[in-house]
């Protein structure tokens, strides 16, 4: 199809991430002589200006591919932005298919809810224009990651994305634990970079040998069936693996980081130290699920290589399940939110993994999930900044009895509550099903166990979270003086709300699919969701026999597994890992003896090479006596010494 | 006169200008300096376009270009006798160096808006040093990119012996020392060179018209090569800038480690690669290795720095690895990659120090622990300062990244002479040091400008003053501006870096030959 028949808009499709990226550069210049208001305003209105792009750009692409249909990729626009050499270059794109479309949508929706929201919830704040600069380029930063056309322009958007994230978690840079938190998320994220770069790097040496004529780091070329067959036959010349399973694992190294996978999940629960809308625009829209957005991109890859795929099923069902359990126990609302963050990424990143080429059900699911989720997901955590606007606290066990407090808000966490726990009519019903469908047909029936003791975890947890929120009696002062949120920070969760509720009934498999494979399974179905809504209801159950009433029992319980109890809600003590891993052995036992060495061996060779000219300067002064009977003599005294050796020489 | 000369004899002439204004007129001193290196920057730009037109009507037969195509000459016989020449012009690489110390300059200017002591000597002293800078990335016959060399070193020698801070006079003499060390290696290859040739001319351009027998190029190359490698801050030579740049003044830390490092990696692709390719072929891999070892180790070491100025310049040993990594990778994106890289990490490092010496006029200390909090004072400060530290661990957007990544492919992307194993670990090794960087500057820089101000005499310190905004704003810009539309300077550089590609292509198949 000739870009010139296109609609303006897609055309013009790369509008949708540069207004974020041009009012992010607006706010962050003149910031300082904006009123409060203008910044916020400025801000919102751009990203709204997104949004409504986002959704024209969907129509449009629809409207050429209507559902149902295969919807191919389309280039609507893109530039040479570096060239390496011939056929290796960074060309900044856009790139149009249905998960780019699916993404885009999501991100500007969520987003430009966020930004309304926080022009309430940051009111008064110092660095308020600062803020939302930050939240602007972060967006853009997704925007850009989302739409990318060549995967080095994923991964530049990529590493952007971190350095959002890192800012707005370190927002509140005079508070110790946020700038802790801001370092370890970029380090932990940047360190999983590498092995993602380290996978561009590998993919782009053999494509570049091996496909004549191609650009390997256009994502045309590295989803296109005949290179990938052609890569397919390539070692990596590593320990004789193959350049595809090298290579996936690699790029899945770079989105279980982004995407906070076990183990490198340890800095999403950190990452709540920024603002309350930040936290929610990360486990939403904008970063966790890059991870999973990278697998769905390279999915093509991930399926020729084989095994890697089974690595993605087993993390991520592992993380969805161990996520979970760790939830069971935090006592910080946001804690809790953001394990159940990890645990619904888990169940994303398995159905891709349970999916094959042939048999991408998975595929659609799990971009399913991430639709549902962002709505949910970010409905929670504004939720909870409300509750947290409204109580100053962030402590569970300090709140309680908001339902009467904070009507609205309550409804509208009910609705994400219902629904992150699959309970029919609520979106995560449906797309938490069509999962769950997946692993069991795909033949993977440790996963699917797995993902269904999950779903009753979920509920479980969550609704621990909303009694011990919502219901009962006020268990603080600060708790009995709360009040609702004001309108701007209603708006946008009544709007999430609706949408929790609606967006399980999209058709999504006649929009998004994988080559021409088919949607959803029929055969399973019912014995599934009866399933899924069993452990569902049991979590329900279970969690209002033990915190329903005065939380009495949950202490006898957890007493009962003091040591277990101690273990998980210590998240495993992985942090405390990382901890003696990085200060002990890479600080104290390679950097330091590093340093040691450059001080005294490297340094003291130099010193010492200058000590030795002094010493032997000091040595040879004698010679320099300034007395002309001594140099005659040595002067004859050497005269005879070389006549003798050349006599002898001669001889 | 023509242009190439005004560029070196401008600095000069203020140079000349500053010595001849009494002592006392402080204003007129600081105004002469900042004139004169302001239109240094203007008659840089204006040889920039003009380049750029001549360059332009010859893109196509520079691609198979085996000497470097050089406009702007300008040729005077000097000692006949010996075929001395001065012999000045430029190519993409001199000017890309050009534009580079041009700016460094200015900011160092501003930046020393402040200094109070022998202001008059020290604004000369700079001046001239710089002259000297300009006349090695200008000049193209080798006794007079030797002698400017020299010029170039030797002032240094007063500058941080009189106007530095802490064991002053042991760093200067150190780095003196070994600097010179240096070009002792240097003048012997020059001379072998002059020797071998044959032509009796010290005409870089004419000594590239020869092939010089392969054994005369198994050592002459690693002499060069070292020789320009120890102001580089190639390891193991690398310990006279920690000490060296802790002890200079501001300016001086900034025009060092931003242009005069940069000196060793131009010399090295210009000069040992350039004349002997077969030498490269020979020894490329062992530095590849060494700077490997530059690149890791000086990452490893700048987590453990206390001071400062002695973080960031192990941090400076880390990225001039990447330039010599680069060069010793021996295609077209690594040598292309070297050179992006010198440009990044002139403006980046002259940035770093600049600010690290506005922070001590305001603190009056360097070390790290002693800070905390100091964003909420100087807002402007720390943004500039992250942004550095940004470009530094390599964030896209960044002028880092652009020249990172090249270097990286370059040395995965490896060459014909040696295993394609080694070269790959070698390069995954040196990723690595992008995480390594991440963890010092991030730490770092949280502990200077991050949590709350402990000491109370913070409390009340100012952020940027306005010529330390010129200063800072104009390289961060830089930074922005390469980062964001790096096709200005890659189209700048690329040109000239294909004689190179093409000369090792003759020796077997160099990815990148066009």
């Amino acid at each position: 199809m000739q870009n010139a028949d296109l609609s303006f808009i897609l055309r013009n499709s790369w509008l949708v991430p540069a207004l974020p990226l041009f009012s992010f550069a607006v706010v962050a210049l003149f910031a300082r002589r904006f009123s409060e208001k203008a910044a916020g305003v400025v801000a919102t209105a751009s990203v709204f200006g997104s949004a409504v792009a986002a959704g024209l750009v969907a129509r449009d692409y629809f409207r050429i591919f209507p559902p149902g249909t295969d919807g191919q990729a389309l280039v609507p626009w893109s530039i040479e932005w570096l060239r390496y050499q011939d056929r290796l270059s960074i060309t900044v794109g856009v790139l149009v298919d249905p998960i780019s479309v699916l993404l885009m949508v999501v991100v500007t929706t969520v987003s430009f809810l966020v930004h309304l929201y926080s022009t309430g919830y940051m009111r008064g704040e110092r660095g308020y224009g600062r803020y939302f600069a930050f939240l602007n380029l972060f967006t853009f930063s997704m925007l850009g990651l989302v739409v990318a056309s060549n995967i080095l322009q994923m991964y530049m958007c990529w590493e952007l994305v971190g350095l959002s994230s890192f800012l707005l978690i370190g927002f509140y840079y005079s508070r110790p634990a946020a700038v802790a938190a801001s370092k370890k998320a970029f380090i932990v994220t940047r360190f999983a970079d590498l092995g993602f770069f380290i996978g561009i790097i590998l993919l782009g040496y053999h494509g570049f040998n091996l496909l004549d004529g191609q650009h390997p780091f256009d994502f045309i070329t590295l989803s296109s069936p005949a290179s990938l067959e052609k890569l397919a036959g390539a070692t990596s010349g590593f320990l004789g693996v193959g350049l595809l399973p090298l290579a996936a694992v690699l790029v899945f190294m770079g989105a279980a980081g982004k995407s906070a996978m076990f183990p490198l999940h340890i800095w999403l629960p950190d990452a709540m130290e920024g603002p309350t809308p930040v936290s929610a625009l990360i486990h939403a829209a904008t970063m966790v699920v890059a991870g999973v957005y990278l697998v769905a991109r390279m999915f093509g890859v991930f399926a020729a290589a084989g095994d890697a795929l089974l690595l993605v099923a087993y993390v991520g069902a592992f993380t969805c399940f161990f996520a979970a359990v760790i939830a069971c126990t935090q006592d910080d609302v946001k804690r809790v939110l953001a394990f159940s963050t990890l645990s619904q990424i888990g169940y994303m990143m398995f159905a891709l993994g349970v999916s094959s080429a042939a048999h991408p059900m998975g595929y659609t699911a799990s971009m399913f999930h991430l639709f549902t989720h962002a709505f949910f997901k970010a409905l929670l955590f504004l939720g909870a900044g409300a509750v947290i606007h409204a109580t100053h606290t962030s402590e569970i066990w300090k709140m309680g009895g908001l339902r009467r407090k904070m009507p609205l808000t309550h409804a509208t966490f009910l609705v994400a509550t219902l629904s992150i726990a699959g309970i029919w009519p609520f979106s995560g019903f449906f797309s938490k099903d069509e999962i769950l469908l997946s692993a069991l047909a795909s033949g993977h029936h440790g996963v699917f166990a797995i993902g269904l003791l999950t779903a009753g975890l979920t509920a479980f947890y969550m609704f621990r979270l909303y009694f011990l929120v919502f219901s009962g009696f006020p268990r603080d002062e600060q708790a009995g003086h709360a009040h609702e949120a004001p309108l701007v920070m209603l708006i946008p969760l009544v709007a999430l709300a609706i949408l929790s509720v609606l967006a399980g009934w999209v058709p999504f498999s006649d929009f998004v699919r994988f080559g021409g494979g088919g949607g959803f399974h029929e055969e399973g179905h019912a014995l599934v969701a009866a399933l899924g809504t069993v452990a569902a209801l049991l979590g329900i159950g279970f969690s209002w026999f033990l915190y329903a009433g005065k939380g009495t029992r949950a202490e006898a319980l957890a007493a009962r597994f003091g040591a277990l109890h101690l273990v998980v809600k210590h998240k495993f003590y992985i942090d405390e890992i990382y901890l003696f891993i990085t200060h002990k052995i890479i600080f104290r036992c390679i950097a330091a003896p590093v340093a040691w060495f450059d001080r005294n061996v490297v340094d003291g060779g130099v010193n010492l090479s200058g000590w030795c000219a002094r010493v032997s300067s000091r040595g040879l002064t004698f010679l320099q006596t300034g007395q002309a009977q001594a140099y005659g003599a040595w002067l004859v005294g050497g005269s005879i010494i070389v006549l003798l050796v050349a006599w002898a020489a001669r001889l | 006169m023509g242009l190439v000369s005004w560029l070196i004899a401008v600095p000069f002439l203020t140079a000349l200008l500053v010595v001849f204004t009494p002592a006392g007129k402080v204003e007129r001193i600081r105004w002469i300096s900042a004139l004169g290196t302001g239109l240094h920057l203007v008659l840089t730009a204006v040889v920039t376009f003009q380049y750029g037109r001549l360059a332009l009507a010859d893109a196509e037969s520079m691609k198979s270009a085996r000497l470097m195509t050089l406009h702007l000459v300008e040729r005077v016989p000097w000692f006949e006798s010996m075929g001395i020449q001065y012999f000045v012009g430029l190519d993409g690489i001199s000017l890309a160096m050009v534009i580079l110390t041009s700016i460094i300059i200015f900011a160092g200017v501003m930046a020393s808006w402040k200094v109070t002591e022998r202001r008059k000597e020290f604004f000369a002293l700079l001046l001239v040093l710089v002259t000297g800078v300009f006349g090695v990335f200008l000049s193209f016959d080798l006794f007079l990119f030797f002698m400017f060399y020299e010029l170039a070193v030797l002032p240094m020698y007063l500058l941080i012996g009189i106007w530095g801070t802490g064991p002053k006079e042991y760093s200067a003499m150190k780095l003196t020392l070994m600097l010179l060390i240096g070009s002792a290696f240097i003048l012997v290859g020059f001379l072998a060179l002059y020797h071998a040739s044959g032509l009796h001319t010290f005409d870089l351009a004419r000594l590239a018209q020869v092939s010089y027998p392969t054994d005369f190029q198994r050592w002459v190359f690693p002499m060069l090569f070292i020789g320009f490698g120890v102001i580089g801050a190639l390891y193991p030579f690398h310990t006279w800038s920690p000490d060296g740049h802790s002890s200079a003044p501001t300016a001086v830390s900034m025009l060092h480690a931003g242009v005069l490092m940069k000196l060793g990696g131009y010399g090295a692709l210009r000069i040992a690669v350039y004349l002997l390719p077969e030498g490269a072929k020979i020894w490329g891999l062992f530095f590849m290795a060494v700077t490997t070892i530059n690149i890791l180790y000086g990452s490893f070491v700048a987590i453990m720095q206390k001071d400062l100025k002695y973080f960031t310049a192990y941090s400076s040993v880390s990225h001039c690895g990447f330039v010599l990594f680069g060069v010793a990778a021996l295609n077209f994106a690594g040598m292309k990659g070297a050179v992006i890289q010198m440009f990044s990490h002139g403006i980046m490092t002259g940035l770093f120090f600049g600010l690290i010496g506005m922070v001590y006029g305001r603190t009056h200390t360097r070390i790290i622990p002693e800070m905390g909090g100091l964003a909420r004072v100087m807002p402007w400060l720390a943004s500039t300062f992250y942004i550095a530290g940004l470009a530094s661990l390599g964030l896209p957007g960044l002028s880092g990244f652009v020249a990172e990544s090249h270097v990286f492919l370059g040395g995965f992307f490896g060459n014909p002479w040696h295993s394609a194993g080694v070269m790959k670990a070698l390069t995954v090794l040196a990723t690595f040091s992008i995480v390594v960087t991440a963890v010092y500057v991030l730490r770092g820089l949280a502990k200077v400008f991050m949590g709350t101000i402990e000491n109370p005499h913070f409390q009340d310190l100012s952020d940027a003053t306005l010529s330390e905004k010129i200063s800072t704003g104009l390289l961060v810009a830089t930074l922005v501006f390469v980062g964001i539309m790096p096709w200005y300077l890659v189209d700048l550089i690329e040109p000239s870096i294909l004689p190179l590609v093409n000369r090792l292509h003759a020796l077997g198949p160099v990815l990148g030959q066009q």
